[in-house]
């Protein structure tokens, strides 16, 4: 009889015990789209990082990229959900909006010491005079070309300048004698890359700045130099066939595939380009208006937030969990295996990253490189793809065209700021 | 002129049938052969004009099954496909039979009702689905997955329509001859169908090998992935594997074909009335 | 021929005979087919119906999904609906693809069957190569056509530049988009409509055309007094689901259309491609449900007014 009693009150306080070290583990959901890469790393570096905090657990969740919005809906909407985020920076605003977001607590991340150790770029998050959620890894444009299709007309250096940009695409493209496009002599599009090149890069070297300083105002056509670029720019396509516009993605694969001579492209372009051994490419920075003009360059990121799913010990977790992959030393793995720009001033400043045939034309352009501060992304993006399509396919006027997509983003941006009050 | 005699009419009659059936066939089959050959190139080759490759290689078949959870899709996709047939097989085929061959009140309004599940779309149903598969902890679940499947309002409706055409004498005989309503159902009127029984077979198969967007919502983690959403993992924000794809589509394609041929033959047999003079 | 064996009679005197006993005939039928539906339409009601009255609901709020708010404001989303261009661009778009598709696809799918029940030899061969397309998934099948449809390297257009045309900017052109999807939406789903027109047809007994054949029918009047009302319920499913299907086609405009925008500049947007991304990239629930509740509507009254019109009752 005592025996057994013995045996239960010893399992009792054995499953007690249980209970409390177990109580004591607090596990929180990251959440990000999957990239094997990254989430191989992500892996890895959670391991190390429950090692380093024990009673903190993270789980890793990852989901195609294509139905990332999807995702995140239905687990909202049934109470679910991630407690840090993997967030394009673009898509921020809207989320943070609909109060699914919380801004970065204080004690962990004080705001002057992010602005010490960030790339200015990262301001693209703050809203409110709070940040919201910061980035591991930044990327920004350079131009690609093909080294062999530029041996062929000559060419030894990349163009310097906008124009010869063109003057050299025009060379570069081939046509059968039926007139069928064979080879681009730049890639041209609007639903890849080039998007941001005309908002961010050559409104800005032509003196327009897309929007006010306070990010409340879209100031795409508050000169007539506006027009002349967006006519320029889109008569690459339709006046030059210099490029046409193939699809998301194509104008990369084009160039992978040698149809295409030079492309402007992100530098998460670089993995997928170098896995061609048969493509002869580089990498040089984005041409500028005239020499010794104005340089530009886009800059985006995908970062890590906070969800209002965080609360308690979580939010501590998770802001423990945030500086961990935000330090210093993970950027610079980060860089080796995703290749990955690091978003912490110091390392962006790094000479000898400066100086990499690589990485090097996008590490400079970073320096002068600007994140537009968009409030919803996608909504943005669509509207400026259907107004140069519409000016491409349907032959629209350029002047009321870009004037209308001003009126249409500002539409946008006011019902954000509005909502916000 | 000589006119052709029935014979030589008759031939003829058949030479241009093959003849359209080919070009059919032809024109059906050509994009998928593409797609079949772009499995075969290397991932800078299938933009390509020509349609075949370089030289044909099948690293990406290697790579589909042993570095992808390709032959884990397979499975996941194989125990939903099978259990929501089953499960199909016995209740629509019920069902359909009720609605073609019973007498009862409210019959219209509620094969309305049932064919009306159909016209909300499946993309507005996951999310009130979702939460109730969190509430009743059926995420990364086999249930999960095919619970939508298993009742489905287009089977009811084929085997409705098929059952209308058996006669109505052949069930009365069985009721006089003191069968009831479950035993004309199973004996007498569902070996009447077997070609709609087929049919749905394949059908059923088919829609839920190919379904995406629920099982991608409900089943989160990797080894509860179906074909169709394993797939989706091949691209990215940067790229899109579409060699890859197009494996995977090629590979996804033969446990339906295999299917198909097994149980068309059952739609070539036709029906032996028996029991009916005439 | 094949007719009554037992007149009807029969059976109402066996009615009045057994009128004793507790339930007659036709209630005993009742029991056993509510017995037969129970489970059925319990399932339906927990997953169909359920959730469509929570769609129905929700279409009365105002929902971003990713807040936990959802105010009522009435028919609000349903006025906004009415004002939204896109919305009725991509109505006429859906009703475009579905009164052109549905008689294409019938028309194609039936001479096909027909041909296919009229040869001997290679018709499983056959069967599997018009069904394969049926069975590949759409987002292999759409790359492909879009390959095909490509400008300057797409097979079509460098067959049209051999022989002398121009070129034709198949999915880049907003004129010519919507047919351009709609011919891979018939090629992909024709099987659809064989598989099942076979299955009808192989069910028609043939003793009906041994005796129309002892009676001296030639082969039209095979066709149009035996054939075709024999095949009737099995049209009136084809022509049903179709249309249903039609009128809720997403995942080939999705897939076909760059970056699934329903363009380029909403030619070939259908409204449930509309709704999806009302709902999930929006995020407006409250907008997109509406939408659903609308096209329910429709596809209501459609399939009842279709089932009214082609049914015909069988006679033997």
């Amino acid at each position: 009889m005592r025996k057994r009693s013995l045996v239960l009150v010893l399992a009792a306080a054995m499953v007690l015990v249980l209970a409390a070290t177990s109580l004591a583990d607090v596990t929180i959901e990251y959440w990000q789209y999957y990239y094997e890469s990254k989430v191989q790393l992500i892996d890895e570096l959670i391991k190390e990082f429950e090692a380093q905090n024990p009673g903190i657990k993270v789980k890793h969740i990852t989901f195609p990229y294509d139905t990332f919005n999807e995702q995140v809906a239905a687990a909202v909407a049934a109470g679910q959900g991630p407690d840090v985020l993997n967030i394009f920076y673009g898509w921020l605003p809207t989320y943070l909006k609909e109060g699914f977001l919380q801004p970065l607590p204080e004690e962990y991340f004080p705001v002057e010491e992010i602005e010490e150790r960030f790339i200015p770029m990262v301001s693209a998050v703050k809203v409110d005079g709070k940040y919201w959620a910061l980035p591991t890894a930044v990327r920004s444009l350079a131009l690609f070309y093909n080294v062999d299709h530029f041996a062929e007309e000559g060419f030894t250096e990349p163009p310097k300048t906008w124009d010869e940009l063109l003057e050299m695409a025009i060379k570069l493209t081939r046509r059968t004698d039926r007139g069928a496009l064979i080879r681009q002599g730049y890639g041209w599009n609007v639903t890849g890359q080039d998007w941001h090149l005309f908002r961010e890069v050559l409104l800005r070297q032509w003196g327009v700045k897309p929007l006010s300083d306070d990010n409340r105002t879209v100031t795409m056509n508050s000169g007539p130099a506006a027009y002349e670029v967006l006519q320029w720019w889109t008569d690459w396509s339709k006046k030059y066939g210099v490029g046409e516009e193939e699809g998301r993605g194509l104008y990369r694969d084009s160039f992978i595939a040698g149809r295409a001579s030079m492309i402007v492209d992100g530098s998460f372009g670089i993995g997928t380009i170098s896995a061609n051994p048969n493509l002869n490419w580089a990498v040089a920075e984005l041409p500028v208006k005239e020499i010794g003009g104005e340089k530009a360059n886009f800059g985006s990121f995908w970062a890590h937030a906070i969800t209002r799913n965080a609360q308690g010990e979580k939010l501590e977790a998770a802001a423990k969990f945030l500086q961990f992959i935000t330090s210093d030393d993970v950027q610079r793995i980060w860089l080796e295996r995703v290749g990955e720009l690091p978003a912490s001033r110091q390392l962006a400043q790094d000479s000898e990253l400066a100086q990499d045939p690589v990485y090097g034309p996008f590490v400079r352009g970073l320096e002068y490189a600007h994140a537009t501060f968009f409030v919803d992304e996608q909504v943005e993006r669509e509207l400026i793809v259907e107004a140069v399509d519409k000016i491409l396919l349907l032959d629209a006027p350029v002047k009321e065209t870009l004037d209308k997509l001003v009126e249409d983003l500002q539409k946008v941006r006011d019902e954000y700021f509005n909502s916000l009050e | 002129m000589a006119a052709l005699n029935g014979r030589q009419r008759r031939a003829l009659r058949q030479i241009i049938l093959y003849l359209c059936l080919t070009i059919g066939a032809v024109a059906m089959i050509f994009p998928l052969l593409w797609m079949f050959s772009t499995s075969l190139k290397t991932p800078w080759e299938i933009y390509d004009v020509n349609i075949l490759p370089k030289q044909v290689q099948f690293d990406n078949y290697r790579h589909l099954m042993t570095n992808t959870g390709f032959l884990r899709w397979l499975w996941v996709s194989s125990v939903v496909v099978m259990s929501t047939t089953i499960s199909v097989l016995i209740f629509d085929s019920l069902v359909g039979y009720t609605l073609a061959k019973l007498e009862f009140r409210f019959k219209n309004v509620i094969f309305l009702a049932i064919l009306a599940t159909l016209m909300v779309p499946t993309e507005m149903l996951v999310i009130p689905w979702y939460i109730m598969s969190v509430d009743l902890g059926l995420r990364d679940t086999y249930l999960g997955i095919m619970f939508p499947g298993l009742i489905t309002a287009f089977g009811i409706f084929l085997m409705k329509q098929f059952y209308e055409g058996v006669p109505n004498d052949l069930l009365d005989a069985a009721r006089i001859d003191g069968l009831n309503e479950l035993g004309v159902y199973a004996l007498i009127a569902l070996p009447q169908v077997k070609p709609a029984l087929s049919a749905l077979v394949i059908f059923n198969f088919l829609g839920n090998w190919n379904a995406f967007l629920w099982p991608l919502i409900v089943a989160q983690s990797p080894h509860m992935r179906t074909i169709p959403v394993g797939i989706s993992f091949f691209s990215n924000e940067v790229t899109t594997a579409w060699h890859l794809i197009m494996t995977a589509s090629s590979c996804a394609i033969i446990p339906v074909l295999i299917v198909f041929v097994i149980f068309q033959k059952h739609i070539i047999k036709g029906v032996q009335l028996s029991g009916l003079k005439g | 021929m094949v007719g009554g064996i037992f007149p009807p009679n029969r059976l109402r005197r066996e009615n009045m005979l057994k009128r004793g006993k507790q339930f007659t005939l036709r209630q005993q039928q009742e029991i056993w087919a509510f017995a037969f539906l129970a489970i059925p339409l319990l399932f339906f009601a927990f997953i169909r119906f359920y959730p469509a009255l929570y769609a129905f609901n929700i279409s009365l709020r105002s929902w971003s999904m990713l807040s936990p708010d959802r105010p009522f404001v009435g028919l609000q989303n349903y006025r906004d609906m009415f004002q939204d261009e896109v919305f009725w661009k991509a109505l006429k778009n859906t009703f475009t693809y579905t009164l052109l598709g549905v008689p294409l696809q019938l028309v194609i799918g039936l001479g096909i069957a027909l041909m296919l029940h009229n040869v001997k030899r290679l018709v499983p061969l056959f069967r599997a190569l018009y069904f394969v397309p049926y069975i590949t998934s759409v987002v292999a099948v759409a790359w492909v056509w879009r390959f095909m449809y490509q400008p300057h390297i797409g097979i079509l257009n460098r067959f049209l530049m051999d022989l002398g045309f121009e070129q034709i900017q198949f999915l880049r052109n907003p004129d010519t988009a919507l047919y351009s999807i709609l011919a891979m939406i018939v090629w992909h789903g024709v099987g659809f409509q064989i598989v099942l027109f076979l299955a009808g047809l192989e069910m028609i007994p043939d003793m009906y055309y041994e005796a129309a054949q002892i009676d001296g029918a030639d082969s039209r009047q095979v066709f149009f007094r035996i054939t075709l009302p024999l095949l009737n319920p099995t049209i009136v499913f084809v022509v049903v689901m179709s249309s249903i299907r039609f009128l809720q086609v997403f995942s080939e405009v999705m897939n076909m259309s760059n970056e699934g925008l329903g363009g380029p500049l909403n030619s070939t947007i259908s409204t449930v491609l509309h709704i999806y991304r009302t709902a999930f990239h929006r995020f407006d629930m409250g907008r997109a449900s509406a939408m659903t509740v609308f096209l329910f509507a429709i596809v209501l009254v459609i399939t009842v007014i279709q089932m009214k019109l082609v049914t015909r009752k069988i006679e033997y």
